[in-house]
């Protein structure tokens, strides 16, 4: 049992990553936005530079490193699910390319972008 | 600190008159008694249904002999499967004041509200001159719970909940976690903080049993706006739920109702036992705070990313605001900012002596936002438990 679960600190030095971004872990494979980062933004991510693709809201999750399909999300230092999909090093870590090993996270995107569209 | 002796040996933080419905058809004149007593520690509290349910009986009796409650008035329409003779008997036998009003009975919506008001003034009158005794952080019980919980709640509030947590049990408080359908994924790590093996195995068994009974049911513990805040899976949600337990050794698993025998950490399994029926174990936030308080709760700590508002009947509600946006929007309904832990302007330890010393606070006449902008949430529906085994409270 890795001693973070049960006293986390806020965070472990990345000097590696953007300092607006959280390691929780040694073993993680994600990073955790501390605040609001832009689409359009250059970041250092693991220790090179990735454009970030989207706005990542603070609390969102990006990739560490390089995620296989099938790969292991790793927060906390345990996993919280798999990639359903290749996801880049700094690229986004969502309901959009992964899923629960347990059960489907139920989320309202498709309704959003479905209203939003025929607004 | 100073609190309301009972006479079964328990502390009150509060003096409140609870109005107690018995069915929905009820509720109206319920509502109504204790309308003009609103900012005046008369709360609502209810059962909807007309089918009887051991388990809301149950309930009902453990909230209406609350260490908060000091006296009780029963508004029933007369025709309900409730029983009233033996909620009024146990309310009675607690050493509580205690009238029950039957709407049929009594000629109907106005005869018995003016009734029931007329017990509320008399009862009102005596619980203000009551005399205070000295409390100790011993004598609380204090619940948690997350709600509206995003990418920073396991991060910042849920971990600064714990040290409060840590902090109150070693000064000798029982302090209850909860919502075994969060803690899917984390009850290995759980179970070996357990006090002894056999208790370990208990706590196993009842995320085992949270995870099926969701599974039958299509979802997690898992809403909506939870994703929106960041979160991927119900794994995820639970590693940062779990973090509100702290690091103290778990000392036992209770039931809704069931009344920690002594300090110390336990975990209260929420998920009903049996067949899944009656739908989702809990279907917001307020039936979990409903249980918390029905295990003699004094105060909840609940921590919220997205930005919960609400309170509840009987224990006042500290609001933990995670995400330090949340809290600049919601400023007036949040007590604890601890979202100023991502920003690097407090430490989890800091923001942990602060949750503790605003729970203290609260038995020296301190408020909290959510009874100051008068929440009262209150929510019980069906369910069904069978008693704890004998490895769930092993001897101290």
């Amino acid at each position: 049992m890795p001693e973070t679960a049960a006293r986390p600190a806020v965070a472990i030095a990345d000097a590696d990553s953007d300092a607006r971004l959280l390691l929780l872990d040694l073993h993680d494979n994600v990073l955790v936005a501390r605040t609001r980062i832009r689409a359009g933004e250059e970041i250092r991510v693991g220790g090179v530079m990735v454009t970030v693709d989207r706005d990542l809201p603070i609390g969102h999750k990006l990739a560490r490193r390089a995620v296989a399909p099938g790969d292991k999300i790793v927060k906390y230092g345990a996993p919280i699910g798999s990639a359903t999909a290749a996801i880049a090093i700094g690229g986004h870590v969502h309901v959009h390319n992964v899923k629960s090993d347990y059960t489907p996270t139920y989320h309202l995107d498709e309704a959003r972008q479905h209203y939003a569209d025929g607004a | 600190m100073e609190g309301y002796l009972r006479a079964d040996g328990r502390k009150g933080i509060r003096n409140i008159v609870v109005v107690g419905y018995l069915v929905e058809c009820a509720h109206h004149v319920a509502r109504e008694i204790a309308l003009p007593f609103r900012d005046a520690d008369v709360h609502v509290i209810g059962f909807p249904g007309c089918f009887p349910n051991g388990y809301a009986e149950r309930m009902m009796e453990r909230l209406c002999t609350h260490p908060n409650i000091g006296a009780v008035l029963l508004v029933s329409l007369g025709c309900e499967s409730f029983n009233k003779y033996g909620l009024e008997h146990a309310v009675r036998s607690s050493g509580r004041p205690v009238k029950t009003v039957v709407i049929q009975a009594a000629g109907g919506t106005r005869a018995s509200i003016a009734e029931g008001r007329d017990f509320v003034v008399a009862q009102r009158a005596m619980l203000d001159v009551a005399p205070r005794v000295p409390m100790t952080p011993g004598d609380l019980v204090v619940g948690t719970i997350c709600g509206g919980s995003d990418g920073t709640s396991g991060i910042t509030g849920n971990p600064a909940a714990g040290r409060a947590f840590d902090l109150l049990v070693r000064d000798g408080a029982a302090c209850i976690f909860e919502e075994t359908g969060e803690l899917i994924g984390c009850e290995h790590i759980m179970a070996a903080r357990a006090v002894d093996s056999g208790l370990g195995r208990e706590l196993e068994a009842s995320v085992a049993k949270a995870a099926r009974y969701y599974a039958t049911l299509g979802y997690g513990s898992f809403a909506a706006g939870n994703a929106d805040g960041g979160l991927t899976t119900i794994e995820e949600k639970s590693m940062g739920a779990y973090a509100k337990s702290g690091a103290s050794p778990i000392s036992g698993l209770i039931k809704p109702g069931d009344v920690p025998p002594r300090g110390g950490l336990y975990l209260l399994d929420v998920v009903p036992d049996g067949e899944v029926r009656f739908g989702f174990p809990n279907i917001n936030d307020n039936a979990e705070i409903a249980e918390l308080i029905a295990c003699g709760s004094h105060v909840i700590l609940f921590v919220t990313g997205r930005g919960s508002v609400v309170g509840s009947a009987i224990s006042p509600v500290v609001k933990i605001c995670a995400n330090p946006e949340t809290y600049r929007r919601m400023t007036d309904d949040m007590d604890v900012d601890a979202g100023r832990i991502l920003e690097g302007r407090a430490t989890l330890d800091e923001v942990g002596a602060e949750i503790r010393d605003l729970v203290l606070g609260l038995a020296d006449g301190g408020r909290t936002r959510s009874e100051e902008l008068g929440h009262q949430e209150f929510i019980l529906t069906y369910k069904t438990f069978e008693p704890i085994g004998p490895a769930c409270l092993p001897a101290a």
